[in-house]
Formats: C-alpha cells, sequence, structure tokens
C-alpha cells in the first residue's frame, strides 16, 4: 500500500496540466501579457513617473468620475436589489409553469446582446419614442428630457444586470428547506416576522453574492452609460475610452484602469475573506 | 380530562386517493401517544393535519374541546420536532430556542434566560452558543425539542425524530425524551415506523395502516391481543397460522396442526375462518412431546443464533414456524434435524379479522 502511494508521489499525473495549457497560454498571451503593458504604461507614459496617480488623486475630474461611478454602481445594485429579490421571490414560490416563465423572460432578457438592449432603450426613451409620445399624449406640454440623464442610464443597466442578482437570490431561495418555513411557523412566527428573522437571515448569502457581483459589473460599465447616460455624469470607463480615444492620453487611461482595476480587486477581496469567493458563482 | 385531544373522524382526500378514512381517537392529557405503521399509512398526514400543515378534508381536531380548524399553524400553540431537526442554522442553539419566545414578545433577556433553562433541562448546558453545524446529531436533536418545548406548547408533535441517529444514540434519545416528557407532563404525539420504539417509549400505540387507525392500545395489550391480522405481523415476531373454529368454546383446525386448543376472549361461531397468533418466544423446543401442552414436529432448516437467543425457523408440514429459544437450548438442536414443538393453549391468541 505504501509502496504504491510512493510510486504514484513520484509520477504526478501531468495530464491535466497537458490539457489545461492551451487555455493557460492564451490567457497568458492575450490577457495578462496586455494588462501588464497597460500597468507598466500608467507609470512611463508619457515619461516615467508617478505624475499620471497624483492627478487622479488631486484631480477634482477625476474625483467627481470616481465618485459618481461608485454613487451609479450603488444606486443600479440597490434598485436591482429591490426588483430582483421580489421576482426571485415570485419565481421560486409560484407554480412551476409561471416560474418558467419567468425564468424564460429573465434568461431571454440575459441572452440577449446587452448592446442590442442598449440601443432598445434608445429607441424607447429617444424624444421621437413611443414614451415621450405618450406622456405628451396624456397632455404633458414640456415632456422631460428622457434619454442622456442618469435616470436613462440607471434604468439600462439595472435591466442588463438584474438577471445576475436575480439568478443569485432565486439560488438560494431554492436551496432553503421548506420544513424550517413550517418550522417557523408551528414555533409561532408569521407574515413580516417570519421574513425578517428567518427568510431573509435564510437569503442573505444570495443577497450579498447578488450585490457583489452587480457592483461590480457595475463599476465597470462602458458602453451603456456612453451611449444613454448624462454627458456631464461620465462614468470611470467612459473616461478612460475618452482619455484614450480622444486625447492618446494613454498614461493616464492606464493609471485610471489600474486604480479601477484596483478597487475592484479590493471589493473582492473582502468579500473573499467575508464568504469565500467560490460562492460567488452559486 | 379523558379528551383533551379529540381527533372527530379525520378524513383526507387527494383526488380519489383516500390518504386517511374517518380517524378517531381521544388522547388524555399528559400521555405519550405512538403513531406507529409501515409509511404511507396516514400517520404523518394525521401528525399533520393536527400541526395545521394539512387540511382535512372532513373531520376536526379539538383541544380541550375547541376547536383548532379555524386556526393558522402559528396560532395552534404546538411544538415540533421534525425529523431533521430543522433548526435555523443563522441561530446559535440559545437563539433557535429563544424563537418561539421572541415571536410571542418576551423580552430578549428574560427570554434568553428561559431558553438557557430549558436547554439546561435537555442537557445541553454551555453548549447555547454553538451553531447548529458545531453540534453533533444528537445535540440538536436536543435543541430541537429544547425548542419545541419552552413555550410551554398544549401538544407535543414528534415527526419520527430518532430516524437520523444511530442505534446507540437512538435508545439513548429514547430515554432522555421519556424523562423529558415526564418531567414536563406535556401531551405528546410520536410518530414512527419503530416498533421497538413505539414499545419503549409509549403509553398507548395508535397502529395506523392504510389511512386507518387498526388498534389503538397499551403496548403490552397491542403486543398480546392484537386486534387485526396487520398488527399482529407488524409489531414483534409472530405465527400467523390460518385455521377454522371447530368449537367456539375453544377449539380451532389447522390442516398441518390438527386440533389447537386456545382460550376464547371474543365470541366466535363455529365454520368461522380466523388466524391464530403464537410468539415465538412461546413455543418451547424439546425432543420430546410434552404432557399437557399441544406438540407438533417441527423440521429445523435455519438456526440464527444470536447469542444469548437463537431464532429456529422449520415447517410442521408445509406450515412456516419460528420459535425464538434461549442460547442454552439451542445446543440440543441442529439444522435438517426434527424436532418437537409445544405451547398452552394460553399461547394461542385468536384473531378474527
Amino acid at each position: 500500500m505504501g509502496a504504491t502511494i510512493s510510486r504514484l508521489g513520484e509520477r504526478p499525473n501531468l495530464w491535466p496540466w497537458l490539457l489545461l495549457a492551451p487555455l493557460t497560454a492564451y490567457l497568458a498571451i492575450f490577457f495578462l501579457v496586455p494588462l501588464a503593458d497597460v500597468a507598466v504604461m500608467s507609470f512611463t507614459e508619457p515619461r516615467l513617473s508617478l505624475a499620471n496617480y497624483q492627478k487622479i488623486v488631486t484631480g477634482t475630474l477625476y474625483q467627481r468620475v470616481f465618485l459618481n461611478t461608485f454613487l451609479t454602481a450603488g444606486l443600479v445594485t440597490l434598485v436591482c436589489l429591490c426588483v430582483g429579490y421580489p421576482l426571485a421571490y415570485l419565481m421560486n414560490n409560484s407554480k412551476p409553469r409561471t416560474a418558467m416563465l419567468i425564468l424564460l423572460l429573465v434568461t431571454m432578457s440575459f441572452w440577449t446582446s446587452f448592446l442590442v438592449r442598449t440601443y432598445a432603450w434608445m429607441v424607447l426613451l429617444g424624444n421621437n419614442g413611443p414614451i415621450v409620445a405618450l406622456l405628451s399624449a396624456l397632455g404633458l406640454t414640456n415632456p422631460p428630457q428622457l434619454l442622456f440623464t442618469r435616470f436613462s442610464s440607471t434604468l439600462a443597466m439595472v435591466h442588463i444586470l438584474a438577471p445576475y442578482m436575480i439568478m443569485n437570490i432565486y439560488s438560494v431561495m431554492r436551496k432553503i428547506d421548506p420544513v424550517l418555513i413550517r418550522s417557523a411557523e408551528s414555533l409561532g412566527a408569521r407574515g413580516f416576522s417570519l421574513f425578517r428573522h428567518v427568510y431573509l437571515p435564510l437569503t442573505a448569502p444570495g443577497i450579498a453574492n447578488g450585490c457583489v457581483l452587480v457592483f461590480v459589473l457595475c463599476l465597470g460599465f462602458y458602453v451603456t452609460p456612453v451611449l444613454l447616460g448624462s454627458p456631464r455624469e461620465q462614468m470611470i470607463a467612459g473616461l478612460i475610452g475618452h482619455q484614450i480615444e480622444e486625447f492618446l492620453a494613454f498614461g493616464m487611461g492606464s493609471a485610471m484602469a489600474m486604480v479601477l482595476l484596483a478597487i475592484t480587486l479590493a471589493i473582492l477581496a473582502v468579500y473573499h475573506r467575508r464568504f469565500g469567493l467560490d460562492k460567488l458563482w452559486g | 380530562m379523558d379528551q383533551y385531544l379529540q381527533l372527530n373522524g379525520i378524513t383526507k382526500k387527494y383526488g380519489d386517493f383516500t390518504a386517511l378514512a374517518k380517524v378517531k381517537l381521544d388522547i388524555r392529557k399528559g400521555e405519550f401517544v405512538t403513531f406507529l405503521g409501515p409509511s404511507g399509512s396516514g400517520k404523518t398526514t394525521t401528525l399533520m393535519i393536527i400541526a395545521g400543515f394539512e387540511k382535512a378534508t372532513a373531520g376536526d381536531v379539538l383541544v380541550e374541546g375547541r376547536s383548532l380548524s379555524g386556526l393558522a399553524p402559528h396560532e395552534r400553540n404546538i411544538g415540533i420536532v421534525f425529523q431533521n431537526y430543522a433548526l435555523f442554522p443563522h441561530k446559535t442553539a440559545v437563539e433557535n430556542v429563544y424563537f418561539p419566545l421572541q415571536m410571542r414578545g418576551i423580552k430578549r433577556t428574560e427570554g434568553l434566560g428561559k431558553a438557557a433553562e430549558m436547554l439546561e433541562l435537555v442537557g445541553l448546558r454551555g453548549l447555547g452558543q454553538r451553531y447548529p453545524k458545531e453540534l453533533s446529531g444528537g445535540q440538536q436533536q436536543r435543541v430541537a425539542l429544547a425548542r419545541a418545548l419552552v413555550f410551554e406548547p398544549s401538544l407535543l408533535l414528534l415527526d419520527e425524530p430518532l430516524g437520523a441517529l444511530d442505534k446507540n444514540l437512538r435508545e439513548q434519545m429514547q430515554i432522555e425524551i421519556k424523562r423529558i416528557q415526564r418531567t414536563l407532563g406535556v401531551t405528546t404525539i410520536f410518530v414512527t415506523h419503530d416498533q421497538s420504539e413505539a414499545m419503549s417509549m409509549s403509553d398507548r400505540i395508535v397502529v395506523f395502516e392504510k389511512g386507518e387507525i387498526q388498534q389503538a392500545a397499551t403496548p403490552l395489550e397491542i403486543y398480546h391481543r392484537p386486534r387485526t391480522r396487520f398488527v399482529a405481523g407488524f409489531i414483534g415476531e409472530s405465527n400467523l397460522i390460518p385455521a377454522r373454529i371447530t368449537d367456539a368454546a375453544g377449539k380451532a383446525e389447522n390442516p398441518a396442526l390438527g386440533t389447537c386448543d386456545f382460550t376464547p376472549v371474543e365470541t366466535l361461531s363455529q365454520g368461522q375462518d380466523v388466524t391464530l397468533l403464537i410468539r415465538p418466544e412461546h413455543i418451547r423446543l424439546s425432543r420430546k412431546p410434552v404432557e399437557g401442552r399441544k406438540n407438533a414436529a417441527m423440521q429445523v432448516e435455519t438456526i440464527v443464533n444470536y447469542g444469548d437467543n437463537a431464532l429456529v425457523i422449520g415447517r410442521v408440514g408445509d406450515l412456516p414456524m419460528r420459535v425464538r429459544v434461549l442460547g442454552a437450548d439451542v445446543v440440543i438442536i441442529q439444522e435438517g434435524e426434527e424436532c418437537c414443538i409445544s405451547w398452552l393453549p394460553e399461547a394461542v391468541f385468536v384473531i378474527s379479522r
């Protein structure tokens, strides 16, 4: 027995590593190397210094954009939670047919390219779109500007990110043993107290997962806020694009990208210490 | 007093299927009653109807003469211990026990104090701050018991609570549950499919089969005077012998055994088809026929040795028979041999259903 084990130990099985090699190489060449390049550029463009980072820390424009990004991500997360939680509950507690229908609607929206969804919102909310037409038909002489506002970009981002929230909460709700709820009822709990003391704490891991995922994804959102949002309320990704495309300020853009990356990693690290990252994927 | 809990003709139908048919039962205050039966016999359905999780198609549940029908589960004040304990994983043991008090508006300090006292009663002193996953199966069981008792429920329901425990722990918990139940004097219904559990714990056993109560009686009466073939076969080991009454005063005949004497307890008529019950431990094994007993010659087929006793399985003609003998007696016999089995007329119990 001992001999067998040591012999196996001498010749480790290389097959799994071999199978992983193509993907590892791909990630190294097309992800890690460019990322390292960005990191280097953030210190070297236009010349070797910490000037880019200094600007981010001191410049009011950058501070405002970072703050705006966090506020938007927070708002989107909050709205996703408020919309997603009841929907997940409905999905988990209705008849199989209804549950399937809701699931289908959620996943269908999820599978549609978010570029398509973003353009769809542009059509719906535009000045010649059906919503403005409806508002003026209802007698609103001066219909409000809907497109290119914080409202429109938040709405579209909620639409795009809500499935992450819903699926995370739903997967946790599904795992709750119905006997626990019965047990709580038999012990005298009902309605809101049952929800607050039993159901909500039991679904808390799903809420945490969903919120972290939505928040982190939202921080780096580019297309939707650029196309739908107010130009005065830019988010980081938009500003990075701006720096690179219009000012060719590669160093500045890289530095902002590194800060964004650092913040995202920090959030994930805190989450990992508290709950374990592996739980994030259900 | 005699009718603390009444089940009044409870019927439960799922479409065309009748899960419970007019179940009627009275339970005294402080009584420990066991619902015994195979799975699908209706025992758990009855429990769920009492708890309020299932609605009866017809019939009523009354506690002290008051109907529970209109009450939701949370209004019934019934403590339940579920099969898998159903402890709240996000609460510590003491918080779990405090939960029903919290729901009744009892202040935290007072409630936690009461919960700690209850944990001490179930033998979990000092473990209150642990989470359920940090407790063993038996300890979780005790927490669930404490939680179901802390609010002084009018009734305690136990739904196969020992199913997940290993044999030693089971026996220990049987004694514990009985002790706690006696201490608090709470009226208890215990659901199980384990007959030895039912025998050792209950004041009264209610045997369920196919949605009907077959018999409700003390453990000894169930064992010695089963009312139906099913009860006789389900509880303990038994020789069930088809026979016909030849004399209503105490004689029955079986083709293999010939005429058997018995002591009649109910009125029987001549020519009636019945089942004779003879418990294996009431049969004696010997080399030669014994005077004053009914004797028969048995071909021994198998001997199962348990150390202090043995089960001898054989045939009298084509009739299978089982005999339980003490360890010392088994050495006289070997598989394949013929021997004599005998019993007294008092050992024969007639089942007419």
